[in-house]
């Protein structure tokens, strides 16, 4: 995973509250046994005009010229900007991979869903959680300011605009300090292989049986 | 007094390894299932990195989501899916992982084997790259959905790196009338708390109402819980849920059993344990609900209407579900219906299904109605049963087990403006096919639409009589 410090991009506002990770990579994609190429696919019902299928020549296909991400300037936007409980849903890790593989790093929402909160951020997408006010006033900005431009700052925590926007955000300091530091979570789990073997034998005392068949 | 815990403390801190200073913990897993769609990754990165199971015998493997639920003799067709199947059967073959692979007698959908081989056990910590791993809950287990990245790092270290939720307890009080389900009472709560409404918390389940409900009910309770945002459900252990273990094949024998039981009777909430959330719910007040819209919290009683709301995201549903505010429930007309899923394709399911189908004709109007069993051992025990004639007699397809159109990742699905009245768990917009239409219902509810074309009432009025 890369360290993520800045990042500065073009907001893409989705106005939609609830949107669950069938929406986000439909399902024929999720055959693929790759972690990659899913970026043409991203929204795909919404995208496009026609049913899509695993293999397509994504650029020939009839794009829905309503959908936010085919207007422009939105095709190179990379701050996704969205309502309540995004990411809901089925834990398709397949979501998180397509919104990076599109050109997605950040995404700022009033809510997330658990699982895939946790799974972008293991990919080293940035989510930010903001309140329900601060949200509607980025909603206006990006419908007011053309080409409406964000910087966020992971280690101060801020995000500002090309004027006079402030935001400071709230993130656990495990989630910034994997993302600051491009971790190897199994790595670093592997450092306590000691505590594990420890419980492990302890956890075996408590319910041998756990141990005994499969 | 001792410290007084809920059933989800007492869960966690038997499986903590330990805590940082950031408040992250390591949480020992006891049980990790696998299917075709979300491990080819894991594997990969796994052999990428020269790694290999933890503890490979903890592991079982299972396709599910893209098998087809007929013709298995011809194979997958489609190429793309068999290579997913197929490289899941390779990789458990490289790393010496237990699969019950395609055309297994124990085959079946991921969140039915587990349980119906007793693989599923209280007291442990389960997890899968599925976000329906909830529904092992039920068996006062710690059991939730994972990612991909979380798939190889369980198979790894045999941990995952977690933080601890909050404690939610939904309480449930008196009598599911005849014709009322646990599914019923599952898409109540979606809709009284909303999709986002378990975010943050473990859900346990408890009262009168769930103590008297099968395991399969309480199944069916679990596997929702994410539907309302919860990411674990639980209920704890009791005389039903040890019955329902004896003698699964891969459950403990002899002295083991008889230890093993003796600690799962202490897998329950002290009696002053504090939880952060209290819900109750009368049970009583439940009727037969049918999902409207495109998020499960749309729900509706089936004798009421869709609702009118000045909102947009309501507006986007009704647009996309073809339904307008007023419309009576029952005025809604059907095209397809599906019984299956990890939600409700298990034997008590069908039975209640084919109950309602008995001697009765599938409308003319229903282009097809299928009955996907859970899994094999599903499936043969309603065939000793005699229920696949009941169904087939009534005109409803009866189809090998799998996932099928809960999803429609197989050749199952909707086509563009069709209707279905569906036992599974998700509503969302393509969920069952590419501008396919989801209206969730119980097993019972779904037999009787197949049979009349549209909902109709399925419950016992309050004089205890049937309105079928």
């Amino acid at each position: 995973m890369e360290a993520f410090k800045t990042f500065t991009g073009l907001v893409a506002p989705l106005e939609r509250s609830n949107v669950d990770t069938d929406a986000i990579i439909p399902k024929q994609y999720l055959k693929s046994i790759k972690r990659t190429g899913f970026g043409p696919n991203l929204f795909d019902e919404w995208r496009y005009l026609d049913h899509g299928e695993p293999g397509q020549d994504c650029s020939k296909r009839p794009l829905n010229s309503d959908f936010i991400l085919n207007r422009d300037p939105y095709q190179k936007s990379s701050i996704l900007l969205t309502q309540n409980n995004f990411g809901c849903g089925s834990s398709r890790e397949h979501a998180p991979w397509a919104l990076l593989d599109f050109g997605f790093n950040v995404i700022i929402a009033e809510s997330f869903a658990e699982i895939f909160y946790n799974n972008c951020f293991k990919n080293g997408i940035l989510l930010i959680v903001l309140s329900a006010e601060k949200i509607e006033k980025l909603f206006y900005k990006t419908k007011n300011v053309p080409r409406y431009t964000l910087t966020v700052d992971l280690e101060k925590q801020t995000i500002i605009d090309n004027s006079d926007l402030f935001i400071s955000f709230k993130i656990e300091p495990f989630r910034k300090d994997a993302l600051l530091q491009g971790l190897d979570e199994i790595g670093l789990t592997f450092e306590h292989r000691k505590d594990i073997k420890q419980f492990e034998n302890e956890h075996k005392k408590i319910q041998p049986w756990l141990f005994n068949s499969v | 007094m001792m410290e007084q815990k809920t059933l989800y403390d007492k869960l966690w801190d038997s499986h903590l390894v330990r805590t940082d200073e950031n408040g992250v913990s390591l949480i020992y897993i006891d049980r990790h299932l696998i299917h075709d769609v979300t491990s080819p990754q894991a594997f990969e990165g796994l052999r990428l990195a020269g790694r290999k199971p933890w503890r490979v015998e903890v592991n079982i493997a299972v396709p599910d989501h893209n098998i087809p639920t007929i013709n298995l003799k011809k194979g997958i067709t489609d190429q793309i899916s068999k290579l997913q199947v197929d490289t899941l059967e390779k990789n458990c073959q490289y790393f010496g992982i237990k699969e019950f692979g395609m055309g297994d007698p124990n085959q079946g959908i991921v969140h039915v084997i587990g349980p119906e081989q007793g693989l599923t056990l209280p007291g442990m910590t389960i997890v899968c790259g599925d976000s329906h791993t909830s529904t092992h809950g039920a068996f006062g287990a710690l059991a939730f959905g994972i990612g991909t990245s979380e798939v190889e790092h369980v198979l790894a270290t045999q941990c995952l790196l977690q933080t601890k939720s909050k404690n939610m307890l939904i309480k449930i009080d008196g009598k599911l009338r005849n014709g009322v389900s646990a599914k019923d009472l599952v898409l109540y709560i979606i809709g009284q708390i909303g999709t986002a409404g378990g975010t943050g918390y473990s859900i346990e389940f408890g009262g009168e109402t769930i103590e008297k409900l099968s395991m399969e009910g309480r199944m069916t309770i679990c596997n929702m819980v994410i539907e309302a945002g919860a990411r674990a459900g639980m209920i704890s252990v009791d005389d039903t849920t040890i019955d329902y273990l004896k003698k699964k094949p891969y459950a403990p024998k002899g002295e083991d059993w008889e230890k093993a039981v003796a600690y799962w009777r202490t897998l329950k909430s002290d009696k002053n344990a504090k939880f952060d959330s209290v819900i109750e719910i009368n049970a009583d007040e439940i009727n037969p609900m049918v999902t409207w819209g495109t998020s499960p919290e749309l729900v509706v009683e089936v004798e009421g209407k869709i609702p009118t709301n000045n909102n947009g995201e309501f507006d986007r549903a009704l647009d996309y579900m073809g339904l307008k505010e007023d419309l009576p429930v029952r005025d809604i007309q059907l095209d397809k219906v599906f019984i299956g899923s990890c939600t409700n394709s298990r034997i008590e399911d069908l039975r209640a299904a084919s109950k309602i189908a008995k001697g009765k004709k599938v409308a003319d109007s229903i282009k097809l109605a299928m009955v996907v069993p859970g899994s094999s051992p599903v499936k043969r025990q309603a065939e000793e049963e005699g229920l696949d004639n009941i169904f087939k007699d009534a005109g409803f397809e009866w189809r090998e087990p799998g996932c099928s159109m809960c999803l429609a990742m197989n050749a199952d699905k909707l086509e563009p403006g069709e209707r279905c009245a569906s036992t599974s768990n998700r509503n969302f917009e393509g969920r069952q096919g590419q501008g396919g239409r989801t209206h969730l219902v119980s097993p019972e509810m779904a037999a009787a639409a197949a049979i009349h074309g549209k909902f109709i009432d399925i419950s016992e009025d309050k004089d205890g009589n049937g309105s079928v």
